[in-house]
């Protein structure tokens, strides 16, 4: 497998996930090309250039603060909802600019999901929790609703733990189900790409691993961008990765050859752990 | 030449000698008496003496709600001395069944709280349909809607609104919103209008206490998590979704309580009603004709001319009582509820 950076070894990979997979015939479902963004003056990002391709997981890393959050929220233009932000360039998802002001934010974000860091669930029922989504997008009918919930509890590996209580309160779940949920209400609203916020760093080992494995079942159908803090969790559940620095897009490549002999010595000494 | 240590030793002594006649627990003069740094000594008075200040602010609110109530039973329910009070003179049953209000001292007096109960609610009600989608509505929006600039313009208006005094709404009522704004209305649908009438003081009450469920609300819509509004907006909503599917469900409870305060604000409130609505007891529910609130009533009375211990000033205090008993009851419930309901976010 290459020649491996001294003193790492890389993990196995969560199943359904090749690391080796050969991306460059997939078409692209997210393509950044010189992207800037501010908050206020102060530019956070410089020039990324990132391609995704369709149904794969593209794993961002990088010290904190180095803006990969930031990169992550332009693609369902959540940082909209910050005053003062501001961003240039150009980000094609599925062909279109989504930086076009024209661009219908509320279905774009039904189109490009997200997970975030804390688990958020309303409080409100699992079921309804599940069919916010829906309900929003305007679906009234009760037998589609039930349908659609089961189906997504399923696909998010919950279904079996909360069947039989669907109408309690989802705040009375276990920290790694809220997430399962906060996933399955992502799915809900039938998203093509999925992003996510470190969605496993708050959680123990065992709800972490459950997390992965879904990730690995759900790149066969979703695109999935994951910011990680957690290096290992990056090689276990990507075939791509791109690492961030102070603002920049210093490499990004198929996750094998970032972890075991990446171009650049940034990217060396950072998976290393020789600083970050 | 003295050194600080005398005159701490003179404090510490006189300070004693006080709190001793005081009869403050034997514990603390042993810890006064106690040999340690000096310095410390005095912190330790320091904070002994903040100590009790603070709990006298704290015991002033609760010795006058004793005292309120003291007066209003002592009137009411049972007196001493050689006053009979208001119920040894008119029975409760009268006071809770009879339909007619007309507190004259002679014969042909009546005591019936009915009149007054329905005057009452009657304008708490009207004020709470003008207040609670418009203080509500105030509240979302200054959240969920405005930009910094025009909440940082908002907040303060609200509050002028909130600091006009109630006689001025009172005036307010009669002098404009009755003949310039209901009586135009209502007579293209034919109706007549008195010239003090509930109507008019249900819209002013409920304009006055707008601010504060503007004001209690907004400041539990803020407390909702920025990270469930961005679920939210992740999830494809707009900010209308937002707003009425998840932020207001999610702080409820507060809302809710900020309802009744205000319903037990708008029960309470006196001058506005009793100018706006006129004194003119009445069993009715028809808002375009005036009526006579409890407090409304309670102005009346102590205004009179009528003796101190005669039967129609005494029943002011037995209308005092159902009052007191009415916002007593909605401020605890609101509080439950607010307990009961509130969802806690780590």
């Amino acid at each position: 497998m290459g020649s491996s950076v001294s003193g790492l070894s890389v993990p196995p990979s969560v199943p359904g996930v090749d690391r080796n997979l050969d991306t460059s015939g997939h078409a692209a479902a997210i393509d950044v090309q010189g992207m800037n963004f501010f908050y206020g003056e102060q530019q956070v990002l410089f020039d990324i250039s990132l391609v995704v391709p369709e149904r794969s997981v593209t794993a961002l890393i990088g010290p904190s603060g180095c803006g990969k959050s930031t990169f992550l929220r332009t693609l369902n233009r959540m940082n909209d909802l910050v005053d003062g932000a501001r961003c240039t360039g150009r980000c094609l998802v599925e062909g279109q600019n989504i930086m076009d002001p024209a661009v219908d934010v509320v279905l774009l974000r039904k189109h490009v999901g997200m997970v975030f860091q804390k688990s958020t669930p309303f409080p409100k029922s699992i079921f309804d929790n599940v069919a916010y989504g829906p309900r929003v997008a305007g679906e009234k009918n009760r037998a589609v609703l039930s349908e659609l919930v089961e189906s997504c509890l399923r696909k998010a590996a919950l279904w079996e733990e909360v069947r039989d209580r669907l109408h309690t309160s989802a705040m009375a779940l276990s920290g790694g189900q809220q997430q399962r949920l906060c996933i399955a209400r992502t799915l809900a609203t039938n998203p093509k790409i999925i992003l996510m916020d470190e969605p496993a760093s708050a959680l123990d080992p065992a709800s972490t691993d459950r997390i992965e494995n879904l990730i690995g079942e759900l790149c066969s159908n979703y695109t999935i961008v994951i910011v990680t803090h957690n290096m290992q969790q990056a090689s276990r559940v990507s075939h791509q990765t791109a690492f961030f620095f102070r603002g920049r897009l210093v490499e990004c490549g198929p996750t094998m050859k970032i972890f075991t002999s990446p171009a650049e010595k940034q990217t060396e000494d950072y998976i290393t752990g020789r600083f970050g | 030449m003295y050194s600080g240590l005398e005159v701490d030793q003179q404090w510490s002594a006189s300070c004693q000698l006080l709190l001793v006649r005081l009869g403050f627990g034997l514990s603390f003069v042993e810890s006064v008496l106690m040999p340690t740094w000096a310095s410390q000594r005095i912190h330790r008075r320091h904070e002994t003496l903040i100590r009790w200040v603070l709990f006298v602010c704290a015991a002033l609110s609760v010795l006058t709600t004793a005292a309120i109530i003291y007066v209003l039973l002592s009137n009411a329910v049972y007196a001493p001395g050689e006053k009979t009070a208001f119920f040894e003179r008119v029975s409760l049953w009268q006071f809770l069944t009879s339909g007619r209000w007309k507190p004259t001292d002679g014969a042909g007096a009546h005591f019936g709280i009915w009149p007054l109960l329905t005057g009452t609610l009657q304008v708490a009600l009207i004020a709470s349909l003008v207040s609670i989608p418009a203080g509500l509505g105030a509240a979302v929006y200054m959240s969920e809607y405005a930009q910094p600039r025009e909440r940082e313009f908002l907040k303060p208006v609200l509050e002028i609104l909130a600091g006009i005094p109630s006689v001025v709404y009172g005036f307010f009522a009669l002098k404009f919103i009755t003949p310039w704004v209901l009586k135009p209305l209502f007579g293209l649908l034919g109706l007549e209008i008195s010239i003090f009438n509930s109507l008019s003081a249900g819209i002013v009450v409920g304009i006055m206490v707008t601010p504060l469920i503007a004001s209690l609300s907004e400041d539990v819509i803020r407390a909702v998590p920025r990270s469930l509004r961005e679920a939210a907006y992740a999830l494809g909503s707009t900010r209308f979704d937002v707003s009425a599917r998840v932020v207001v469900p999610a702080a409820l409870s507060g809302i809710l309580a900020s309802f009744l305060l205000a319903f037990s604000r708008a029960v309470g409130e006196t001058m506005a009603v009793a100018i706006a609505a006129g004194g003119n007891p009445l069993l009715t529910l028809n808002p375009l004709r005036g009526s006579q609130t409890m407090t409304g009533f309670m102005v009346h009375a102590s205004a009179g001319d009528s003796a101190a211990d005669s039967i129609s000033r005494m029943s002011m205090y037995a209308v005092g009582i159902t009052l007191f008993v009415m916002t007593l009851t909605i401020n605890l419930l609101s509080g439950w509820i607010m307990r009961r309901y509130r969802e806690v976010y780590q």
